[in-house]
């Protein structure tokens, strides 16, 4: 049962692209998705920036091959999802048992708002078609029909660690032999329930988010998804690629300090990591690179870096929070971390944490900077701490 | 491997909460809705972290609370919880709120709890569980994925035993727009006739429903789970049969085997011919019961089922008033449960005595 399990396809949108090359051009040329809202009808489009995939419903559509009425979440989720299946090769594989693995924590709500304003005025309005796909595990099932996926089809949501747990239960229905091949991420389209929910919450930057600054003042939301094609190693030696890498360790560990908030010391984020390392066979000081959760609020920031520095200390890998590009795409954001981090690998890059002026005075290492090429990445380890105190952290390795 | 149910405990429209009776009088609705009979929470919960707790919410973790300490668990090795609407009453109230003030919503409570992980993040932060924490929101296969995530846990190191749960609530808000969807008969229908009504539309239902499950038996459990499996929308009975034949073949038992099998019939006409046509013929000579005149029409009402067929075993007994026709056998040993929620998801639970 302990076969490994390797990523064999990548599939991404977000704020800085619609595709893998797009994001990675924009990663490399330090291009932030972040602006003034566009394609979101709120109030607070001039106050709180967000980084929104650059499509309308209509352009996403046509894309997707959803009707634009659609919940945007179901949009993003099989462009993505498409690309990462598309770039595998394991669908032009006969007979194979497949899955498709799913994280969302807005699911059709998007949708429901629309409904909802119709619907409070008078039970008897509303149109139904927007309540359809409310639940996120309807966004699922729609995505997998039409990549005609059916043999396992399943949806996680613990919040912001959601897609890290669905790429970890994707792998180990490969390893207990229920599918052979699984498309594993998540999506969240930008909503107006979770901005207000997490302005609400104040923890939006009113500028550009600054992960791991010392005078961070919050995050930005983003949308997107992101999926990895995990296969067992007979399905990847069927593939003329090689894969892009392995995922060698997960863990999933609860913080139980607060319900929005992390424990001072970082606790869950630090037995996620130590579970992820002990399961990958590897130690602290092999880890080349962190994708950080590095969201950028107070909270999340001090608690992940002292989780790190008791772990690391004193061999503090290169890392970065790539959520200064993308915004904080919340149960998508393991997803397309997940993406970036194979394609780390598989490139030997580096990305920046972009806006660090001064690094958290409570620790000794900063995140880097600069775009950096040409880097032998041999063990990628990427966070996510969510709400609920759900922390999940993977490793992915070079073959 | 076998999985043990070390303990069992839910809240449903029955009086199944800390009732040593089981099911022996019925609760009678005359409604499209079932609503659940909740307990004085008082004891099980700090009065001062309930009165922020939302209905779903208070009932899910008094049944997880009472599920530890029945099986006699400080802390599990995991929590995982399957639920398909999640938190919809503070789902609703946020929403509400947002419109009716115009985003300017004034506090996050609601928000923060209509989080789906909301549930099984109580239940850790209430017992201090550092340990894995998941949760699937997979529609009607949404508890069925949470079993089989512990199923797979208990397969791997380190862990020894797993609280799961499945849950679902209903708001008056989700009763008026699934009503308006058609799901639910037209005119009031007695729950204990639900079946004989030959019309269109089933009763809507909730509850929350806790399992403490082990890999290593007790000496006192109350079954096993022997197997459990999914399937999405198949084509015809003959796919659905196909289904069953090889999840009873992978578990290597035969029809004739099945001592008891519960069905998801809710009172549908059509929602029910399934059932009807492999009463027919694959299940034709097992003894059945239904459930859903007891819980209602839920997407995980498959937790109350599995609460169920484990206290039939547990008791080597049908409860009187769930007998249809008279079981031929002595013993139950082997429960089958089979339900499909409106065609999407079938879903197959094998039950045995341990």
């Amino acid at each position: 049962m302990d076969n490994a399990v390797f990523v064999v396809g990548v599939g991404v949108i977000s704020g800085i692209g619609n595709n893998v090359p797009e994001c990675l051009d924009a990663l490399e040329k330090g291009n932030a998705g972040i602006g003034k809202i566009k394609y979101l009808r709120t109030n607070h489009r001039d106050l709180l920036p967000a980084a929104e995939v650059k499509l309308s419903n209509d352009e996403l559509s046509v894309i997707s091959g959803f009707a634009p009425t659609t919940s945007r979440t179901a949009m993003l989720s099989m462009i993505a999802a498409k690309e990462a299946w598309d770039n595998s090769g394991v669908n032009k594989l006969p007979g194979l048992r497949t899955g498709f693995v799913s994280a969302s924590t807005a699911g059709g709500i998007d949708k429901t708002e629309d409904f909802f304003t119709d619907f409070l005025a008078d039970n008897s309005k509303g149109k139904l078609r927007d309540v359809l796909n409310h639940e996120c595990g309807n966004i699922t099932n729609i995505v997998a029909e039409k990549l005609g996926i059916k043999n396992h089809i399943s949806t996680v949501s613990t919040a912001c660690s959601s897609s890290a747990n669905a790429i970890m239960y994707g792998a180990r229905l490969i390893k207990h032999n229920i599918v052979d091949a699984v498309i594993a991420g998540g999506t969240d389209a930008l909503t107006r329930f979770t901005l207000n929910g997490f302005n609400t919450l104040l923890v939006l930057d009113e500028q550009y988010c600054k992960p791991f600054d010392e005078n961070r003042n919050g995050l930005n939301l983003g949308e997107g998804a992101g999926y990895v094609v995990l296969v067992s190693a007979r399905v990847a030696s069927l593939l003329k690629q090689q894969p892009y890498c392995a995922l060698t360790g997960y863990f999933n560990a609860n913080d139980a300090y607060h319900q929005t908030s992390t424990s001072f010391d970082g606790d869950g984020p630090y037995m996620a990591m130590e579970g992820a390392l002990a399961m990958s066979g590897l130690k602290p000081e092999n880890i080349d690179y962190i994708n950080l959760h590095g969201t950028g609020t107070q909270n999340n920031d001090s608690s992940e870096g002292a989780a790190i520095q008791r772990l690391f200390h004193p061999h503090y890998p290169k890392m970065s929070s790539t959520k200064s590009f993308t915004g904080h795409t919340l149960g998508a954001s393991a997803g397309v971390e997940a993406v970036f981090s194979a394609l780390a690998i598989q490139r030997g890059v580096v990305y920046p944490n972009l806006r660090l002026e001064e690094p958290m005075t409570a620790f000794p290492f900063a995140p880097e900077t600069a775009f950096l090429k040409q880097q032998d990445i041999k063990h990628v380890l990427s966070n996510s701490v969510g709400f609920g105190g759900n922390c999940s952290s993977l490793i992915f390795s070079k073959l | 491997m076998k999985t043990y149910i070390r303990s069992a405990v839910t809240i449903s429209p029955q009086e199944t909460f800390n009732n040593p009776l089981f099911l022996n009088e019925l609760a009678g609705y005359n409604d499209n809705r079932l609503t659940c009979i909740e307990p004085d929470y008082s004891e099980a919960i700090d009065p001062k972290l309930i009165r922020r707790m939302s209905r779903i919410i208070k009932m899910s973790v008094a049944s997880a609370l009472a599920c530890l300490k029945d099986a006699g668990v400080t802390s599990p090795d995991a929590i995982v919880t399957g639920t398909a609407y999640g938190c919809l009453e503070d789902t609703g109230i946020f929403l509400t709120n947002m419109v009716q003030e115009d985003e300017e919503p004034v506090t996050p409570v609601a928000f923060v709890q209509s989080t789906h992980n909301t549930i099984g993040a109580q239940v850790a932060l209430l017992i201090k569980c550092n340990r894995y924490n998941n949760t699937f929101v997979s529609g009607a296969a949404s508890f069925e994925n949470a079993v089989t995530d512990a199923m797979m846990l208990l397969a791997e190191n380190n862990t020894e035993n797993v609280l799961v749960g499945g849950m679902d609530e209903i708001t008056d808000m989700s009763h008026t727009v699934l009503t308006r969807m058609g799901l639910y008969k037209r005119q009031p229908v007695s729950n204990l006739n639900l079946f004989n009504t030959n019309s269109k539309g089933t009763v809507n239902g909730e509850g929350a429903a806790f399992f403490l499950l082990k890999n290593t038996p007790s000496g006192n459990d109350l079954a096993c789970i022997e197997g459990i499996a999914t399937f999405y929308k198949p084509e015809d009975t003959a796919e659905v049969k196909q289904h069953i034949d090889s999840f009873l073949l992978s578990r290597n038992i035969n029809y004739t085997d099945i001592d008891l099998l519960i069905t998801g019939n809710n009172g549908d006409t059509k929602n029910d011919e399934i059932y009807t046509r492999l009463q027919q013929s694959v299940f034709s000579k097992i003894p059945s019961i239904n459930y859903k005149h007891l819980c209602g029409e839920y997407p995980t009402s498959t937790a109350f089922a599995t609460w169920l067929g484990a206290n039939i075993i547990k008791n080597n007994k049908i409860p009187a008033s769930l007998i249809n026709s008279d079981p031929s056998k002595n013993k139950i040993s082997k429960v089958l449960i089979y339900n499909h929620y409106q065609n999407v998801y079938h879903s197959l639970i094998l039950l045995s005595s341990c």
